[in-house]
């Protein structure tokens, strides 16, 4: 059983059903989609009379601006597929078949996040210069960002970096709830619910705790500057955010070796 | 990769021992030893919930047991370098995604054991799907879906088939194929473990039986033995003198069941009945030796571990 092998299997996996085209579809269209939709608001409202927030962000954070409305939600496709990836194979049964190949277990599940860590990484990484070429230059007129701005070109990286964490996050979520409905929401619940939740605690206890949540601090690293309220600076929230996958695909891992399948 | 130990001597050969596995508090199988050799179908027969598919699950790694060893040419399943080469295993119909391709499903599997391929072709072939490869699986009927887990099993050319009711969602025809299929594996000197529910279908496929009921062993014997050993012979008699005939039997060592208007005896031989009528001159109106159907053999030696009213598969 050759890693060579195992890595082309998990390649045949994920390309011959079409969740998976469908869910990177999906994350493609909302991102590039949504965003080119908020830089074209901001860019036509600019010299309307009102306050504009977005202005000052514009310039402290450009990338959280023209990240924040295609990827927030965008970041939900991923999950999604990433919890499929694992997950559907429990519901169809195709599990079976998988680990009769590959009885130790650990290999597949390598082979299996390795695959898709780099599909995610790579459709991620065209998306998001995309994304960011598309809004830089709708907004250009405005206020000019350029990759060789302080911070920038760390936080378009870093955010290449956060969507490919993002999807081990999911599929080690999908590997120990085994069930694809219920793993989603999870998930979601993690990137989408528990922050503003625990964000609406007083005290400096509940904002430490808010500041160490996966993806709270998992983002920060795809902010161009850091913000006065973040607890951590942007390697270290994606330090956390790593952490907290790694403890997630090691408690599936060692689950997977253990439960019958 | 290959030249290993496990090659080394007796490939085939699934050797259980002690085998036991609960689920919460029940006990599916329960201390089961039995060896399979090569070179033959071995039946695995017990009525459903029996512990049938457990206990393969358990020998194929899928599933851990509570105490005991499963091993395959001498080694725990989990342990096999490139498995599929050594065991090909159906076991369940459903062990695959409806929305991948025969072929791609088969593709991977192949590709974690190096297979290259073109072995996939030569499978899909051996089933008869070659046709439908670039189909969807889901849209399979049952029999195509058992097809395709065939060919899975098949893949690696192993000396060790292990089916799961192979026979289940196959036409007559079907039934037939995979029947011929299985004798021609153990001709080629495979071992061929297969299971069923029905003790009809394994006595006309398999040359040795291995029988369970609630998990445990009951029989592990030829088929023609476990045939000649579970029909306890009986032999039904009618004789105006019923009670004169009776007492001559008893006397001999046989036991006597009333039947309506006609005795059923046990234990004694019907030429050796007739021969005690004769010496007594007890006249005799019927003396037919019972054949119970293999069936009824099958279900009066499980009779007492089936579950009633459950299922069995957790």
């Amino acid at each position: 059983m050759s890693a060579a092998g195992l890595l082309a299997s998990e390649w045949t996996k994920i390309r011959s059903v079409r969740s998976t085209l469908w869910s990177l579809l999906a994350f493609v269209v909302v991102a590039v989609g949504f965003s080119t939709l908020v830089a074209f608001v901001i860019s036509g409202n600019w010299n309307k009379p009102g306050p504009h927030p977005e202005h000052l962000t514009l310039l402290t954070d450009p990338t959280q601006v023209i990240f924040g409305a295609g990827f927030g939600i965008g970041q939900l496709a991923m999950c999604v597929l990433g919890v499929i990836v694992i997950s559907s194979e429990y519901s169809t049964g195709a599990i079976r078949s998988s680990l009769l190949a590959v009885p130790r277990r650990l290999p597949m599940l390598a082979a299996k996040a390795a695959v898709f860590v780099v599909l995610d990484a790579v459709v991620s990484a065209v998306t998001v210069f995309a994304v960011f070429f598309i809004a830089t230059a709708i907004l250009r007129s405005h206020v000019p960002v350029t990759l060789s701005q302080p911070g920038v070109m760390r936080a378009v990286i870093g955010g290449i970096l956060y969507l490919a964490v993002l999807g081990l996050f999911a599929l080690a979520a999908g590997g120990l709830i085994r069930h694809t409905a219920g793993a989603i929401a999870a998930v979601i619940a993690m990137v989408l619910v528990v922050p503003p939740l625990i964000s609406l605690i007083p005290g400096t206890v509940a904002h430490h705790i808010h500041g160490y949540l996966p993806t709270v601090a998992g983002v920060l690293v795809a902010q161009t500057r850091q913000q006065p309220a973040d607890v951590l600076s942007p390697w270290q929230g994606f330090g956390v955010f790593c952490l907290w996958t790694a403890a997630l695909l090691a408690a599936c891992g060692w689950l997977l070796v253990r439960r019958d399948a | 990769m290959t030249g290993t130990a496990e090659t080394a001597e007796a490939p085939g050969l699934i050797e259980v021992r002690g085998l036991t596995k609960r689920f919460g508090g029940k006990v599916a199988v329960d201390h089961l030893t039995f060896t399979v050799e090569p070179g033959r179908v071995t039946g695995f027969l017990g009525p459903n919930g029996a512990g049938k598919s457990t206990t393969m699950r358990l020998i194929a790694g899928l599933d851990r047991p509570d105490s005991g060893t499963a091993t395959v040419g001498g080694r725990p399943y989990a342990q096999l370098a490139r498995p599929l080469t050594r065991v090909g295993a159906l076991l369940e119909a459903r062990g695959l995604h409806p929305g991948r391709s025969a072929r791609n499903h088969l593709l991977f599997l192949a590709q974690t054991q190096d297979i290259p391929a073109r072995r996939v072709d030569e499978v899909l072939d051996l089933v008869g799907l070659r046709e439908v490869a670039r189909k969807r699986a889901g849209g399979f009927s049952l029999g195509m879906t058992q097809r395709l887990g065939i060919a899975a099993a098949m893949l690696g050319n192993p000396p060790v088939l292990m089916l799961d009711e192979p026979a289940n969602g196959l036409d007559p025809e079907g039934i037939r194929w995979v029947r011929t299929f299985m004798r021609q594996l153990a001709a080629e000197g495979r071992t061929v473990f297969v299971s069923s529910h029905l003790m009809s279908e394994m006595a006309v496929t398999a040359d040795h039986l291995i029988v369970i009921g609630r998990g445990a062993l009951i029989a592990d014997c030829s088929t023609g033995e476990f045939i000649q050993k579970s029909s306890e012979r009986s032999v039904l008699v009618r004789t105006p003198d019923r009670a004169r005939l009776r007492e001559l039997i008893i006397d001999e060592g046989g036991t006597v069941r009333d039947g309506d208007g006609a005795m059923v005896v046990s234990g004694l031989p019907a030429p050796r009945i007739g021969e005690l009528a004769a010496g007594a001159s007890i006249v005799l109106h019927e003396l037919t030796p019972q054949l119970p159907s293999l069936e009824e053999a099958f279900m009066e030696l499980t009779a007492d571990s089936v579950e009633y009213g459950e299922a069995s598969r957790p």
